[in-house]
């Protein structure tokens, strides 16, 4: 199978919401979890502005990354000169304690994010994720009204279609915004060895394990694998019927605990 | 070529849509490892059998009320394609949504309970469809099982859904009946039912193909922005139709001006290869053109149209109808205008196919509108340009409905549209007046006797019973025009603002005759273009030589002087009409002799009768 064209089409129409929401929403962020996705976006949102992103880019940091992603993140911030603002999560006591511990996480991450949105008064945030990721996030739109308590109101979600997106919400709303919803994890790896994208090491296979999907340290494990270069991840992704989040404690210990964090504001 | 097929998955609420696509991806393969046992435990502790919906219901409301409640998407891979599901909800509530999964999906399956016949949504989805202009279609005749593998039952609903296809004029790839819940007919051929010979799901949809941003089409691109790159500016789009190259000489609706492509944008990519249809792209020009978000970039000889009214399809979301009279926003894409919605001509209920009254118009209903827009927009239509026609419709900031452009009103000629919507007709303003309305356009040199002859032509046509007025250059620098200046730009402003009000008084049945400079050729073709045929472009001739020796207001001589800079015929160029209805050449004809050439003209123009009134 050639990919080229799939890729070319899913880039196109990122680039086109990445212009629409930076020629309609101000003002404007995008969360870098400096994962492959989001990474991936970012060098996007570099092509769509031909070369320098034109908007601060945020990490919610619960200071609990692995190392090698901060390192990455050091790395590119300079090389790309972003504007990185750094977002520190409130601390895990502070957050909703009837959710099982492995949640906690993306609960503080959640708190973060309503934080520098009640500060700075942005009207829309850029994020890089998949439907392909997580049942509920097949349900998301590419604009999606949010209060700035982050409160998702699925039943009455805007309508969307053919590229015309609600770009205006009321005082007190703010969008976030979905360039990369129709990609798949493995259109995401085609992608990055397309175009040479750099990224987190940790993704490589090492002692025949390799990190999926990054979390944070506490609450994300590397799978079984082989995989060490990115034709390899490839060659693995097409085989395998294990969803990529599997790596991911949060999303096992309640059938709706992804649900409820969304519901409340998580990304 | 994209190796992704969009399939949308419609029908009635509780037909089977989310079973099928469960059971789909379970027979592909292409369920994670543990998750059947994870939904037989789900199932079991709700009480109900093996329930393969649950794989795409994911929300805990739509799995305690077991309907699908928003769109959503899955992959599977099957012989080397890669098919995107797009799941629309059933229920009517939610039709917003099924609306917004499906305006992107290249082919659909409509799902119809063999049991309970096409039912409210079977209809209300087959309209969908054909509005979005997807033709790719199979029928999925669900629960075969519960119906005994009946082949009677299933000729007789084929029936059904045939006759509702052709008054749609969808044509089917295949009916196949189905058991989404054991799997029949999608993956493997049923022995339950020897009887079919057709095609099975997967086969059918093996047949259909991705559908692409066209190439060989009209070239339209919609600017989403202007950077500032370097020196120069860059409008960025996508291009929806078409392809575009460096050289290419190129429209810019609704402004009507042309430019050449100086360079195709991009970044990280070799520079100024030709750009395709669905590429998002920059372009510079050679000229330096004012473009503004929303302006179509075409070629010339293949342009949108250009119009301040048309007629649409639309699918009405709200619960509040559409209203004459009213207030909208109208977007196409990036290009967004005010707009008001001068007619409702047609109402169809979607549930039922009837044809309603316009004075009932019940939620989901299909309307068929016509708007009218304060701005000029560039339009296509459905017919020609399908990815150009789609709109939608916004009250404040909710999209209210979505619709394609069926009709442009006039094409190009935007004057006549008034007509359309006022009780009066453009014959009745003729008889009360004994003429028709015009614009008399002098044009000429300062000095060429402009005002002299308008002034006189007035009196002359009044007396003779007209409804008759001119537009003179102080008057309207004091009023209308007290914000210009005398820039280049401002002065194209003046022109175009007198155009636009000597259009409106031509349209109210008067003749009106203005006496403006107006030296460039472009402005005075804005100012025809409002008026459409109404519009009489009339050239004083007069050299400079005599101009200057008249110099009535001694303005020429403090130009030689240099205390008036930009000084037409000194300091700035004045382009003679092309091809004026009547020229006159002032420089060697006696004034009288002057107006009375333009009356005769304006007489026979106008149809003015000759009976003379009061004066």
């Amino acid at each position: 199978m050639n990919h080229d064209a799939d890729l070319a089409q899913l880039e196109a129409e990122s680039i086109y919401i990445l212009r629409e929401a930076s020629a309609c929403v101000d003002p404007l962020c995008m969360l870098w979890s400096i994962g492959k996705d989001s990474t991936a976006l970012l060098w996007m949102a570099r092509k769509a502005f031909f070369g320098r992103v034109p908007f601060p880019v945020v990490q919610l940091d619960t200071e609990m990354e692995l190392p090698e992603v901060y390192e990455f993140r050091d790395r590119i911030v300079k090389e790309w000169d972003l504007d990185l603002r750094v977002e520190l999560c409130p601390p895990e006591s502070s957050v909703d304690q009837t959710l099982p511990p492995g949640a906690r996480a993306a609960a503080r991450k959640t708190e973060g994010l309503k934080n520098l949105l009640r500060r700075d008064g942005y009207r829309g945030v850029i994020l890089g994720i998949r439907r392909d990721e997580q049942a509920t996030r097949a349900k998301e739109r590419i604009f999606s009204p949010r209060s700035f308590d982050g409160d998702w109101d699925v039943r009455h979600q805007p309508a969307e279609f053919w590229n015309h997106y609600t770009t205006d919400v009321a005082e007190g709303m703010h969008l976030r915004i979905h360039p990369l919803l129709h990609w798949t994890e493995v259109d995401i790896w085609r992608y990055h060895l397309r175009e040479g994208i750099p990224y987190v090491p940790l993704y490589l296979a090492k002692d025949g394990k390799r990190y999926r999907s990054l979390g944070e340290k506490n609450i994300t494990v590397p799978i079984d694998s082989n995989a060490s270069t990115l034709e390899e991840i490839i060659v693995e992704l097409e085989a395998t019927r294990e969803p990529e989040r599997a790596g991911r404690l949060m999303d096992h210990e309640q059938e709706d605990a992804f649900e409820r964090l969304r519901a409340s504001g998580y990304m | 070529m994209t190796n992704t097929l969009k399939i949308v998955i419609g029908g009635h609420v509780d037909h089977g849509k989310s079973t099928l696509i469960g059971r789909l991806l379970h027979d592909t393969g292409s369920l994670p490892p543990g998750k059947a046992a994870e939904l037989e435990a789900l199932s079991s502790k709700r009480g109900v059998p093996l329930e393969w919906s649950f794989v795409l219901d994911a929300l805990q409301t739509e799995r305690d009320q077991a309907i699908t409640i928003d769109t959503t998407r899955v992959w599977f891979t099957w012989k080397d394609r890669r098919y995107a599901i797009i799941d629309a909800p059933g229920h009517r509530e939610f039709v917003r949504n099924m609306l917004s999964g499906a305006s992107e999906a290249d082919a659909a399956v409509l799902v119809v309970d063999v049991v309970e016949g096409v039912s409210e949504q079977t209809k209300r989805h087959a309209q969908l469809l054909q509005m979005l202009g997807i033709t790719q279609l199979t029928v999925a005749l669900n629960k075969m099982d519960a119906n005994g593998y009946d082949r009677a039952r299933f000729d007789e609903v084929s029936l059904e859904v045939h006759a509702l296809l052709d008054a749609l004029e969808l044509q089917p790839h295949s009916l196949i009946p189905i058991s989404a819940r054991n799997g029949e007919n999608l993956l493997n051929r049923s022995e339950n039912m020897p009887w079919y010979q057709g095609p099975t799901l997967l086969e059918a949809l093996g047949d259909f193909k991705p559908v692409h941003a066209i190439a060989d089409a009209p070239l339209r691109l919609r600017v989403q922005d202007v950077y500032r790159l370097g020196g120069s500016r860059v409008a960025v789009g996508r291009v929806e139709s078409g392809s575009v190259a460096r050289g290419d000489t190129v429209l810019l609706s609704p402004m009507n001006s042309t430019a050449t492509i100086r360079s195709i944008e991009r970044w990280n990519a070799p520079d100024n290869q030709p750009a395709v249809a669905g590429e998002s792209i920059g372009v510079t020009f050679n000229e330096p053109v004012f473009v503004n978000r929303g302006d179509v970039v075409s070629h010339v000889d293949r342009a949108p149209f250009l119009d301040y009214a048309f007629r649409a399809v639309c699918f009405w979301l709200d619960e509040s109808p559409p209203k004459v009279g009213e207030q909208v926003t109208v977007q196409f894409g990036p290009t967004t205008a005010r707009a008001v919605i001068a007619a409702v001509d047609g109402v169809m209920d979607s549930a039922t196919l009837q044809q309603l009254s316009s004075d009932q118009i019940p939620r989901y209903a299909v309307v068929q509108l016509r708007l009218r827009s304060p701005a000029l927009l560039p339009l296509d239509e459905q017919q020609a340009m399908p990815a150009s026609a789609r709109m939608v419709i916004l009250r404040g900031r909710d999209v209210v409905a979505g619709g394609i452009v069926v009709g442009v009103m006039t094409g190009n000629m935007p004057a006549n549209i008034f007509h359309a919507d006022h009780l009066i007709s453009v014959a009745e303003r003729e008889r009360r007046n004994g003429h028709g309305g015009a614009v008399v356009w002098l044009t000429g040199l300062s000095g060429a006797g402009k005002s002299t002859l308008a002034m006189a032509l007035e009196r002359a046509l009044f007396r003779r019973g007209a409804a008759v007025y001119v537009l003179d250059g102080d008057n309207v620098r004091a009023g209308l025009n007290s914000d210009l200046g005398f820039s280049f730009a401002d002065r194209a402003e003046n022109i175009r603002r007198i155009g636009e009000v000597a259009a409106l008084f031509a349209d109210a049945g008067l003749i009106v005759i203005t006496a403006f400079i107006s030296p460039m050729q472009r402005d005075r073709a804005i100012a025809r273009q409002a008026a459409g045929d109404r519009f009489h472009e009339i050239f004083l001739r007069a050299d400079l030589l005599t101009c200057e020796a008249r110099d009535t207001k001694g303005l020429y001589r403090r130009a030689r002087a240099g205390e008036i800079s930009d000084f037409t015929g000194i300091s700035a160029p004045y382009e003679a009409p092309e091809s004026p209805e009547l020229t006159i050449d002032t420089g060697t004809t006696t004034i009288e002799r002057c107006v009375e050439e333009l009356f005769e003209y304006v007489v026979a123009a106008t149809g003015l009768e000759t009976r003379a009134r009061v004066p």
